[in-house]
């Protein structure tokens, strides 16, 4: 249900649109107007309820957001997306949904959004890679979908799979994962209510490079949980294969919560940097949960997080 | 003359103190382009990556150095020393960035060398560069002597492939890039072992003749 948060921060507070819409943009915008067309996507307002999520943080300005993105269907260099991601036909699209719901189906992106309220929610981002972002989403609850499909009694996760097109994808030709990307909740963390589908960034449509036209959001893991451009959503009973964990167990846990206790085999997670910082932009710490603990700490109660990491 | 005497000429005109002075442009202009917004939202980064990868292109370059002339004919000789000095500086510039820039807090920076696999590979091919780098005078040419010094100089063997490692250890997913510099250096200290070089080397000279 939309606008279960509440909390001080307005949506005055967030980044004026002036300071983070590119200025060609406008002008490319304003100079489609004048001819008589019709005005580009980033003049398209979604509307999105403005909810008060994200107390205290400062969201990064879209040329943050969009020019430096891991989504390796398009490439492994952070610039690939912005770059490639153009290529990916969004509309239309259907998502498809299966498994153990009473109401599977192909379900049209103008059929979900038919049935949701848009909303606000400024989350952390924390990738695994130890960058951070804030970034201010629009989207839905996933419970709400879910709810409308009807979760069956004998699910306990939820599987997703994002879009495998080699024709739009230049990056799948190399196997750097085993495609195509999967992801995976457990049902509660699924339907808790920051668990978010997300279909914009800053009141207009998400941007290919962030996983248009429809991704995950849940802020309280690692980046890569956050699965984009989503095909297909499955009920399912047993914990689901996920893509990075298949790759590598020991390093991508199934839960990838953020740990700063937990590190990476590789590197330390205990600090992090926010991407838009300068060349002198320094460390801050990591929060556990990335700072969500209050909200989502209780759904692991009992469990040892170093273990099930 | 035949083109390798024509390449070679050419490369007898081009002095060794050019590479340092063309080495110096560079690490500054990247440093320039992160300090103006040139290298994206994430400069501290990208400016480790580019040293890091330009590093090892010297580095390879250098270590082609004596198959180049020896397979191929390619005398760059004169010019050895200069690269191999400014892979020095630009490893250096590498750690620096990370050091400094990157991780900047000393307990982190001590706890990355001796538990992250990668970084500890890292420092090690560092470290190994050092005598290298300070021996690289005709000083200390002399006050080894060329047997020594040249023994010496065989660390680059094994900080290459080290430095290769380090490419490799730290991609994340199955990754193409770190494994091909990962096969050049090796191929490149695989042409040092004698009869392997030398076959090839015969393989060169007949494609050379029948041409």
């Amino acid at each position: 249900m939309a606008g279960r948060y509440k909390s001080d921060l307005k949506w005055s507070d967030v980044t004026p649109k002036a300071s983070w819409v590119n200025r060609r943009q406008l002008i490319a915008g304003s100079g489609a107007m004048a001819l008589g067309s019709i005005a580009g996507p980033a003049m398209a307002s979604l509307g999105a309820k403005k909810t008060a999520y994200g107390e205290g943080l400062e969201p990064n300005d879209l040329e943050a957001i969009t020019s430096y993105n891991n989504f390796y269907e398009f490439g492994t260099d952070k610039g690939d997306p912005a770059k490639y991601a153009s290529a990916l036909t969004t509309d239309p699209w259907t998502v498809e949904i299966d498994g153990l719901v009473d109401k599977p189906g192909s379900y049209g992106m103008e059929d979900i959004l038919a049935n949701v309220t848009l909303e606000e929610r400024i989350y952390r981002l924390r990738c695994v890679e130890r960058w951070s972002m804030v970034v201010p989403w629009v989207g839905f609850e996933l419970a709400d979908l879910l709810s409308r499909v009807g979760v069956q009694p004998s699910a306990k996760y939820v599987a997703f799979e994002t879009a495998l097109r080699p024709d739009e994808m230049r990056g799948v030709s190399q196997n750097v994962i085993d495609w195509p990307y999967r992801e995976g909740l457990r049902l509660d963390e699924a339907m808790h209510p920051l668990t978010i589908m997300a279909t914009g960034i800053y009141d207009e449509p998400m941007p290919n490079q962030n996983g248009a036209p429809i991704r995950l959001v849940v802020p309280w893991k690692y980046g890569y949980k956050s699965i984009k451009s989503i095909v297909r959503i499955s009920l399912v009973e047993e914990q689901p294969k996920t893509a990075w964990n298949t790759y590598s167990a020991n390093e991508y846990g199934f839960y990838s919560n953020v740990n700063p206790d937990r590190d990476h085999p590789r590197w330390s997670q205990k600090y992090e940097r926010k991407v838009g910082g300068g060349l002198f932009a320094k460390q801050i710490p990591t929060e556990n949960f990335n700072g969500y603990e209050e909200q989502v700490g209780s759904l692991y109660a009992g469990m040892d997080l170093l273990v099930d990491h | 003359m035949t083109s390798l005497q024509r390449i070679n000429q050419a490369i007898g005109y081009v002095p060794a103190w050019l590479i340092y002075v063309l080495a110096i442009f560079p690490p500054c202009w990247f440093l320039y382009l992160g300090l103006t917004g040139g290298l994206g939202v994430e400069p501290i980064k990208a400016l480790e990556h580019k040293l890091g990868e330009q590093a090892l292109q010297i580095l390879l370059v250098t270590l082609a150095v004596r198959p180049l002339r020896e397979v191929i004919g390619i005398n760059l000789l004169k010019h050895r020393r200069a690269l191999g000095v400014v892979t020095f500086w630009y490893v250096f510039l590498h750690m620096l960035v990370w050091l400094v820039l990157d991780v900047g807090i000393l307990s982190e920076i001590w706890a990355d060398i001796v538990k992250r696999p990668y970084i500890t590979v890292g420092m090690a091919a560092l470290l190994l560069m050092v005598p290298l780098a300070v021996t690289s005078n005709n000083y200390s040419l002399r006050k080894l002597g060329p047997k020594k010094w040249a023994k010496l100089h065989r660390l680059m063997y094994p900080l290459a492939f080290l430095a290769s490692l380090h490419f490799v250890m730290l991609a994340k997913g199955f990754q193409i890039e770190p494994l091909i510099y990962m096969g050049i250096t090796l191929l490149l200290l695989l042409l040092r072992w004698k009869s392997l070089g030398k076959s090839v080397s015969g393989w060169f000279a007949t494609v050379r003749l029948t041409k």
